[in-house]
């Protein structure tokens, strides 16, 4: 019985800065069906936060209800978690950020938690800009319920039962960019190289990062005629490779000229953008979403870095919270007493 | 990189690296995990079929197994296998009446010369075929080296005489005994259909031209007669300070062996640095544990007297200088010969073979070593076409397993060549490759391994074994340290079997392994392709298991070297592209299926 993973490692695994190797960003063994794409980018984002040398404990997983929610539960298993209600991870998570604006935010949910059920808190998550990754595991269908059409299947996917899915799938990446997030990609689950690089942008950039990963159910959606198996997906694939190289990384590999772009991040790391297209403006809003589209309407999955806004003000900025988390505040800067009370009260007058 | 072809038996025989280091091939996953079952009695006869003297091996086998275990590139410490062997001989069932029995005669008659554990595997696996076989040796009774050069407090004398029993009551095997074969003209002339020389490796190495040699003969023994003369009780005792020459297990023995008969102020003295000593590890901390010092680096100088008699021993110092080819040179520091005093000095510098009693006319020819010149290590068939070498005699000193394989292999020719066949047609191997899935979680075996560290073998009081040399100094496993030290084994035989065509490059196994062994890449020559892996595989002995091109493009790349074998990539595999499968293979014998075991 394999419940958990052994214990002995590679005695060669590699280290990062901090002395960490990548099992060191493990979780508990996958309880999911096997082969699901979940768990390949429950490893993607382990591997991330092993590469960008992330101390687990300045973590918070945040997740809803759903196969996609389980998720947090299979990888960094030394990081905070908080699996909420379904929907409502959105308010959690900004109440969280707002509380303690020092630990870095993952969110991770699924196309049920959020395009349906949890529709109404997204977009105002968007909207606020708070300060974190979000990640949706998208596989247009409820594996948990045994696989009905979700508010992302596409339009004529054919579900395992034989139907057809009547209705226009909702693009969560085009819902995004419209609704002025500060980061949007799109990737798929069998794509680490581009998915990683992906992930930990996200983490880096400061303000509301929103990832739209196709995740194939191997259990209920996989089957021929569904748009969002492996196969249909490796087949209509338009990947857009990108690499991230953190600040305090020198820049090693060198790119041809006019082959790559670079964006440079507010802390100074740098995403360069693989085989750019030559029209192609990351930081414009107007060309994302052109291109969404046309990659919608000719039926392919266009994934990469979609769209960035390295200044982005996050919840904290705009609102001028205090610049320290609320539990490392003080009794006097909490409560600072009876004379500045008087003073703001004589500002008032 | 070619794609691997897994169809092809050596294959995966190489990833079970204890079977593939043991010179019998012993299935050792398969009787060990019978040991965690309770089950000795069939661990017993899987190892009696592969290796003829499981209790024997149990106590003194050279272990080529366990610097091979996979464990020892893991944690720390490999599986104690030789120590598991010993469970199953210890703990097993009377057996007797499990074991095959002579076939009805099948006309042809062959002499065996010498009665060691060549001759007695070559015997054990021709019997059942109907051969007569008359078995000769200059002793009272047979095991050859395995009587006369391994002591008590190593290998009980019941345990030897069980197992030969085995052998000789088998049928079909007339001992002549107590008989120095002189002529291997005669023996041609006997009317024997084939002969096989199994008489070892006889003459231990001497210092004929040290100065004080000959004046010092009283007091210089040779290090394997010296051991034989002891087990054969001829000697009783030696002088208080004694010097032990030489570096591998007989001068372990001999130290260890001269403790026991009245040696306080035993030393070994080796030419060699103490890490390039020929003994096994163990053998050397034993002798230490014993508080015998073990001195290196000294090269025998000169054999003291004081009227007449031995007092000591002077030594060059000498330090070790490696050349760029890896050509050891031991050159003198310049320092002053150093003196030790002694009663006795016991020489253990190693065996020459001697074959005096095989005349030219035969045409048995050796090369420049002494050693006969065989048509290849698998038909130990000699220049004279019915006459066959094993063991010691082939090709010098080695052990005891190695000696069991020769026979194998030996008794595979004689049969051949006595049916007309040919023998440099091998017969392959027996090979079975059974699917283990129980279920989602669930494999036939016990897939996940355990942590716990090597368990190590309870010893006898040391005043105790000291004071008798027929005291068995170590007591074996019980049976719960036999089960855990079981457990520890990684199930190597329970083969990852990868099929190209049910892979939908989910990348779910490479996600899971918890070691690392599994990369989805692009081809590349195989240089490159083991720096680019997940964890780049150095270890180059090891084999990366390499698939056909899959749909993206990519290659599925598992380097065997850390590889758990627990299963966790088939059980994430949602195709059944892994599986797990047992995987069991026997080396052929004459006799195939000598045992039956489920």
């Amino acid at each position: 019985m394999s419940y958990y993973k052994p214990k002995f490692q590679h005695p060669k695994l590699p280290k990062n800065e901090l002395g960490y190797t990548v099992a060191d960003y493990d979780g508990a063994v996958s309880t999911l069906c096997a082969g699901c794409g979940h768990d390949s980018i429950s490893a993607a984002i382990r591997n991330a936060c092993f590469l960008s040398a992330i101390p687990p404990h300045r973590i918070a997983k945040l997740s809803g209800i759903g196969c996609s929610s389980k998720m947090p539960t299979y990888f960094l298993g030394r990081s905070h978690g908080f699996n909420s209600v379904h929907g409502r991870m959105p308010s959690v998570a900004t109440g969280a950020s707002v509380a303690n604006r020092d630990l870095i935010y993952l969110g991770v949910s699924g196309d049920g938690d959020t395009a349906s059920i949890g529709m109404g808190q997204f977009v105002h998550l968007i909207r606020r800009n708070v300060n974190m990754t979000y990640i949706v595991a998208n596989n247009g269908c409820y594996g948990l319920t045994k696989g009905q059409d979700s508010a992302t299947a596409d339009l004529g996917s054919v579900g395992k039962y034989g139907t057809k899915n009547p209705f226009d799938g909702i693009d969560l990446a085009s819902l995004a960019v419209l609704q002025g997030a500060s980061f949007v990609g799109r990737s798929f689950s069998g794509d680490k190289e581009q998915l990683e690089p992906l992930i930990r942008a996200a983490m880096a950039h400061r303000g509301f990062a929103f990832i739209d990963v196709v995740s194939p159910c191997v259990t209920f959606a996989n089957n021929v005629g569904s748009t969002k198996s492996y196969a249909a997906t490796r087949e209509n694939l338009d990947a857009m490779p990108i690499d991230f190289v953190p600040m305090r990384e020198e820049i090693r590999t060198q790119y041809k000229e006019g082959s790559s772009q670079t964006v440079t991040l507010h802390d100074g790391s740098i995403i360069h953008l693989l085989k750019a297209r030559k029209d192609y403006k990351a930081d414009s809003r107007e060309d994302a979403l052109m291109a969404l589209q046309k990659a919608n309407s000719t039926g392919k999955v266009l994934t990469g870095l979609l769209y960035l806004d390295p200044n982005s003000q996050d919840l904290n900025q705009v609102l001028e919270l205090a610049s320290k988390p609320l539990n490392s505040l003080g009794m006097d800067e909490l409560c600072p007493g009876s004379r500045v009370l008087k003073s703001i009260n004589e500002g008032l007058r | 990189m070619q794609a691997t072809d897994a169809t092809n038996p050596e294959y995966f025989h190489k990833v079970v690296d204890c079977q593939y280091a043991c010179p019998a091939h012993t299935p050792v996953p398969a009787y060990i995990r019978l040991i965690a079952q309770q089950r000795y009695t069939d661990a017993y006869l899987i190892n009696w079929e592969s290796n003829v003297f499981p209790g024997v091996l149990g106590r003194t086998c050279d272990r080529p197994c366990e610097p091979a275990c996979r464990r020892g590139r893991v944690e720390e410490e490999p599986v104690a296998i030789c120590r598991l062997k010993r469970v199953a001989a210890d703990f097993k069932d009377e057996v007797a009446g499990m074991l095959p029995k002579a076939g009805p005669p099948n006309g042809k008659k062959i002499a065996l010369i010498g009665a060691g554990p060549a001759s007695l595997t070559v015997a054990r696996d021709l019997a059942p075929l109907g051969y007569e076989l008359h078995l000769y040796d200059e002793q009272a009774k047979g095991g050859g080296f395995m009587r006369s050069q391994i002591p008590s407090f190593r290998l009980p004398e019941s345990v030897l005489d069980e197992e030969i029993g085995y052998i000789l009551d088998m049928g079909g095997i007339t001992t002549v005994f107590d008989t120095y074969v002189d002529s291997m003209a005669e023996m041609l002339n006997k009317g024997y259909d084939a002969i096989f020389v199994g008489s070892g490796a006889p003459r231990g190495r001497d210092l004929p031209k040290l100065p004080g040699r000959k004046e010092a003969d009283a007091n210089i023994h040779i290090g394997i007669n010296w051991l034989a003369n002891v087990a054969f009780e001829h000697t009783k005792e030696i002088g208080k300070r004694v010097i032990v020459l030489g570096g591998g297990n007989t001068a372990m023995d001999c130290c260890r062996t001269s403790r026991r008969l009245g040696g306080e102020d035993v030393k070994v003295i080796v030419r060699s640095p103490f890490a390039e000593m020929k003994a096994s590890p163990w053998e050397k901390e034993d002798a230490i544990h014993e508080g015998i010092p073990i001195i290196d680096n000294h090269v025998p100088r000169e054999f003291v007297l004081e009227n007449g008699k031995l007092v000591g021993m002077t030594f060059d110092k000498v330090q070790p200088v490696y050349h760029k080819d890896g050509h050891r040179e031991l050159v003198p520091t310049g320092e002053e010969p150093e003196f030790y005093p002694c009663d006795d000095v016991l020489v253990a510098i190693g065996q020459e073979n001697a074959f005096p009693w095989i005349e030219k006319e035969t045409g048995i020819r050796f090369t420049s070593w002494g050693t006969p010149i065989i048509n290849d290590d698998e038909t130990f068939q000699s220049t004279r076409k019915e006459v066959f070498f094993g063991g010691d005699s082939a090709f010098g000193p080695s052990n005891i397993i190695t000696a069991v394989a020769h026979g194998h292999k030996a008794a595979v020719s004689i049969d051949f060549y006595c049916q007309g066949k040919t023998l440099s047609k091998r017969p392959p191997p027996h090979v079975t490759l059974i699917g283990q899935k129980m279920g989602i979680h669930e494999w036939s075996y016990d897939s996940i391994p355990i942590t716990d560290e090597r368990k190590i073998v309870p010893l006898e009081d040391l005043k105790k074994s000291l004071n008798d040399r027929m005291v068995e100094v170590e007591l074996g496993f019980d049976a719960e340290a036999a089960f855990i030290e079981a457990e520890r084994c990684l199930n190597c035989d329970a083969q990852t079997v990868f099929t190209d065509s049910n892979c939908i490059e989910c990348d779910a196994c490479q996600d899971i392994c918890p070691t690392n062994c599994i990369t989805f890449t692009q081809n590349a020559p195989e240089k490159e392709l083991r720096a680019k892996l997940l964890v780049p595989a150095d270890n180059t002995e090891q084999d990366l298991y390499v698939s056909g091109t899959l749909p993206t493009g990519r290659v599925m790349v598992k380097d065997e070297d850390v590889c758990l074998h627990c299963g966790l990539c088939a059980e994430r595999c949602p195709t059944a592209a892994w599986d797990m499968q047992m995987f069991f293979y026997n080396t052929a014998k004459a006799t195939p299926n000598l045992v039956d075991v489920k």
